[in-house]
């Protein structure tokens, strides 16, 4: 049996609500209104498409053992590298081992659903046993576009395999267009999109049903066998008509989550199919269909093991952990769009050097440190000599992967001084939960809800960019988490 | 056995600049400054000078690399000049370098001087991580000074139990305390009276610190000429002579950063290296036997907590000690009696320098009435570099012969 074994999701914590957006842009474009409903997931600034689908991935593979997992298939329209396998870094992110095969899917914004099939066949091939699926989308818009208020922030991630399966593949069929509804040359920042009912009426009240349709003729199927159905299309009259074409009852049509988080591109089959897991029983069906230059559609069958084997975090989880951003400038200055200025001590020359991070790499990467053989001691960073006072044995360590272990907070401060797009820059003194520490940045909270000994785990983000090189440097920071679990 | 350093070396001149944001003087001026007054006050001539240390941090803002810098602007003929640099002990590290170069018996007569030029990055605050070096800033905290100290205040507050209004007020009395003796002191930086209040209401820099627990940032030189105690007394006939007790340092092991059994709200270096100072100095209870001292104020909580790592205040008691005065000018052990790094100012090459320089001129009666310590005997200099969990703790102690 091939199919998912495991799954994820990471909604980050900021919510942008689009009444917010419309009451700052739309003076310029009255017309979006009927877009300005709910609220929208953003990103952190710290975050990207490459630190959500760590998140996810992490998610999705708690409690497994990594060295099973034979790879990492990411798929984004958002990379921050075109060359350097955007893969890679999650792959390291995640704490996968590095002798695995890893590929980035990207173009069209069915490349998350793209990449799971190809993870599916892959080990439906026996090419591996288990493959890790991430797919993680932020996409920019021009402010006061429709977009803007459309397209959210989020990753999800699977795991492909043939043991613990919660849910086994069951057919798949795609179509391919070169269908120009929206896109992006080499060097746009922004998303371009043709007429919207040009998109609607000939693109999604076109090609979902098309899919389905195949799907369903190959497998001898018709849409009443089918318990949910996941497709991502914002346009509310769009879905009406194309549950209507193809008899979609209310009950199978699986929330699109555009009042809670937004389109997520790529991501977002996959986000609604892990939401959709969350809540399924066994022995149900679920299609999930993809959107963007034609569509894949995957038919799963869920078995016994959906109900046991839940995400820690998922996309509920996600959703109910979650902060107001009430200013859209932040919103703004966080993504780029408006050049804020940090002040001249954000101006040093901090250049990466490619040769030191190859050598530091599981540690900045992958949070990986250092545990005495002779006395247990944990310790970040990597250590040659052992840090405990009687012990200093030499060369006696293993590798130690403090990015899963939870921490807490020693001692912390809120800094005026430093230069950040979030001021006060927040840090502090991290012990680990079974030994070592660490001075971090702390994100996604607030000072004021801080206090020495409060729980913390550890995220997956940028810490640096560099503009003038165009480098995105990475490490991971604290997350206080105010509820003690 | 190891003796130590007391007794076996005089200070015979010294000298300092005034402090403060320099704008019209660059590092040559203010080293210039510095030798021409300390050289006057030893009363010799330069070519008596037989090797000099120069104490200088942040190179890539400030005068650049090696001793070079001392030697061309003082035009000192050949000697050995050697550049010392340990975070903000470094002046006590070419102060400690230049004692040694006496004790030792290979020179006679040496110059030992620090010097920074802080105020040309174009912002607030210390020049930032670029002198961290390219591994750190892939991985450490986008921090700050004020932002690494001020920690101290969160892990104190934990770990005895200590409200953060009763930690605030004590350290805004010791700010106010050291603008009061700053606004006495004509060369430091900071020369206006504040008031607890001003100073709990100050703007936040980073939490709990606010703008008035954080010392000055500040361009200055200062210079020590230190010899033999024989030829001390044969060129000071009939004055007094001011003698070298101790000089101890200790540096962090990693056990602070790396290890759990630190408790984030002391300095394990300052407590053994003070430990270090007493024995080396033959003081028994230094609460009792110190005159006065200058501490390493970069910011009110660091002063706090030192005066317990420093054996003095009670572990988890300098809050008392603090309201009551202990450390005023007209208390028991006058602290920062110059203003200290919060108002005299802080120019992180010259600072231990310029705290050895307060109690000099404090053991020689050179100081008017009114910031004078009555019956200066023996003073105590503390530094403090780094970070409180990977620092450089530099402690010294002069007295009368």
């Amino acid at each position: 049996m091939v199919g998912i074994c495991a799954y994820g999701g990471y909604v980050p914590r900021y919510r942008l609500n689009r009444a917010v957006i419309f009451k700052a842009m739309g003076w310029m474009n009255p017309g979006t209104v009927a877009a300005a409903k709910g609220e929208k997931a953003v990103a952190n600034f710290d975050e990207d498409s490459l630190t959500m689908a760590v998140a996810a991935g992490m998610d999705a593979l708690s409690g497994i053992d990594r060295a099973k997992v034979g790879g990492l298939y990411l798929a984004s329209t958002t990379l921050p590298y075109k060359e350097r396998l955007n893969a890679g870094i999650v792959a390291a992110g995640v704490g996968l081992g590095e002798h695995i095969r890893a590929a980035d899917f990207t173009g069209g914004l069915k490349a998350g659903t793209t990449a799971l099939l190809a993870a599916l066949e892959a080990v439906g091939a026996n090419a591996a046993d288990c493959l890790l699926v991430c797919a993680s989308d932020s996409r920019l818009a021009r402010p006061a576009s429709t977009q803007e208020l459309v397209f959210g922030d989020a990753a999800a991630a699977v795991v492909v395999g043939r043991e613990e399966v919660v849910a086994e593949l069951k057919g798949s069929y795609s179509i391919t267009y070169d269908f120009g509804d929206h896109y992006r040359g080499q060097m746009s920042m922004f998303d371009r999109q043709w007429e919207e009912r040009w998109i609607r009426d000939l693109g999604f009240d076109r090609f979902v049903p098309e899919v389905v349709k195949g799907l369903c003729a190959t497998y001898g199927l018709t849409v009443k066998d089918l318990s949910t159905i996941v497709y991502p299309c914002h346009y509310a009259p769009a879905r009406k008509s194309i549950n209507k074409a193809l008899g979609i009852p209310p009950e199978a049509e699986q929330n699109n989550l555009q009042l809670e988080v937004g389109d997520t591109g790529t991501a977002h089959p996959l986000v609604m199919l892990a939401h959709a897991l969350e809540a399924a029983r066994p022995g149900q069906k679920i299609l999930v269909v993809s959107f963007g230059s034609g569509c894949d559609a995957l038919l799963f069958e869920t078995t016994e093991a959906v109900e046991r084997k839940k995400p820690r975090r998922g996309i509920s989880g996600s959703l109910a952990h979650k902060a107001e951003l009430d200013s859209y400038t932040k919103y703004l200055v966080w993504r780029n769009i408006l050049p804020a200025d940090l002040g001249l001590r954000a101006e040093e020359d901090l250049w990466t050097r490619w040769s030191v991070l190859w050598r530091k790499r599981k540690e900045v990467l992958g949070l990986w440190g250092t545990q005495c053989t002779r006395c247990g001691t944990p310790q970040f960073p990597a250590q040659r000599v052992c840090v405990k006072p009687d012990c200093g044995a030499v060369d006696e360590m293993r590798e130690y992967r403090f990015a899963d272990k939870r921490g807490s907070i020693a001692s912390y401060t809120g800094d005026m001084l430093a230069a950040s797009y979030n001021p006060p820059a927040i840090y502090g003194q991290i012990e680990f939960e079974g030994g070592g520490k660490y001075m971090f940045d702390f994100t996604d909270c607030d000072l004021e809800d801080l206090s020495v000994r409060m729980p913390v785990s550890m995220s997956f983000r940028r810490k640096y960019v560099d503009t003038r090189r165009d480098i995105v440097g990475y490490f991971w920071k604290a997350v206080p988490v105010k509820e003690v679990r | 056995m190891p003796t130590g350093i007391r007794n076996k070396v005089a200070i015979i001149g010294m000298g300092c600049t005034r402090f403060g944001e320099r704008w019209e003087s660059g590092a040559e001026d203010l080293m210039v400054e510095a030798f021409v007054e300390c050289l006057a006050d030893a009363g010799i001539e330069k070519k008596d000078i037989q090797a000099a240390y120069l104490g200088t941090h942040f190179d890539e803002v400030n005068v650049g690399k090696a001793a070079l810098p001392l030697a061309l602007t003082l035009k000192l003929p050949y000697i050995p000049v050697t550049r010392t640099e340990n975070y903000c002990a470094t002046a006590t590290e070419a102060f400690r370098a230049a004692c040694y170069s006496v004790a030792s018996g290979v020179y006679d007569i040496v110059l030992a001087l620090g010097v920074e030029k802080l105020k040309d990055t174009g912002y607030a605050g210390l020049p930032g991580g670029a002198g961290r070096g390219v591994v750190n800033f892939l991985m450490e905290a986008n921090r700050t000074a004020p932002g690494c100290f001020a920690q101290l205040a969160t892990a104190y507050s934990a770990r005895w139990g200590i409200p953060m209004d009763t930690i605030k007020r004590a350290m805004a009395h010791i700010s106010a305390k050291s603008h009061a003796n700053g606004a006495k002191n004509p060369k430091a930086h900071l020369r206006t009276v504040v008031t607890e209040e001003q100073v709990m209401a100050a703007p936040m820099v980073a939490y709990p610190l606010g703008l008035f627990d954080c010392c000055g940032v500040s361009d200055g030189a200062a210079a020590a000429i230190v010899t033999t105690p024989e030829i001390a007394r044969s060129l000071k006939r009939n004055q007094d002579i001011v003698m070298v007790k101790a000089l101890q340092i200790a540096v962090s092991s990693g056990e602070e950063a790396s290890y759990t059994s630190w408790d984030g709200a002391h300095f394990v270096t300052t407590r053994r290296a003070s430990a270090k100072a007493y024995e080396e100095a033959g003081i028994q209870d230094p609460r009792k036997e110190l005159s006065m001292m200058e501490v390493h104020d970069c910011f009110s909580i660091t002063e706090l907590v030192t005066y317990e790592d420093l054996h003095i205040s009670p572990k988890g008691g300098a809050c008392q000690d603090v309201m009551s005065g202990f450390y005023d000018l007209n208390g028991e052990i006058p602290c920062q009696v110059d203003g200290g790094l919060k108002c005299y100012g802080h120019p992180i090459g010259a600072s231990g320098l310029r705290m050895i320089y307060a109690m000099y001129e404090q053991l020689l009666e050179r100081v008017p009435p009114e910031r004078k310590v009555k019956n200066a005997r023996l003073g105590l200099t503390h530094n403090l570099g780094g970070v409180p969990w990977s620092n450089v703790a530099a402690v010294a102690i002069i007295g009368r012969e």
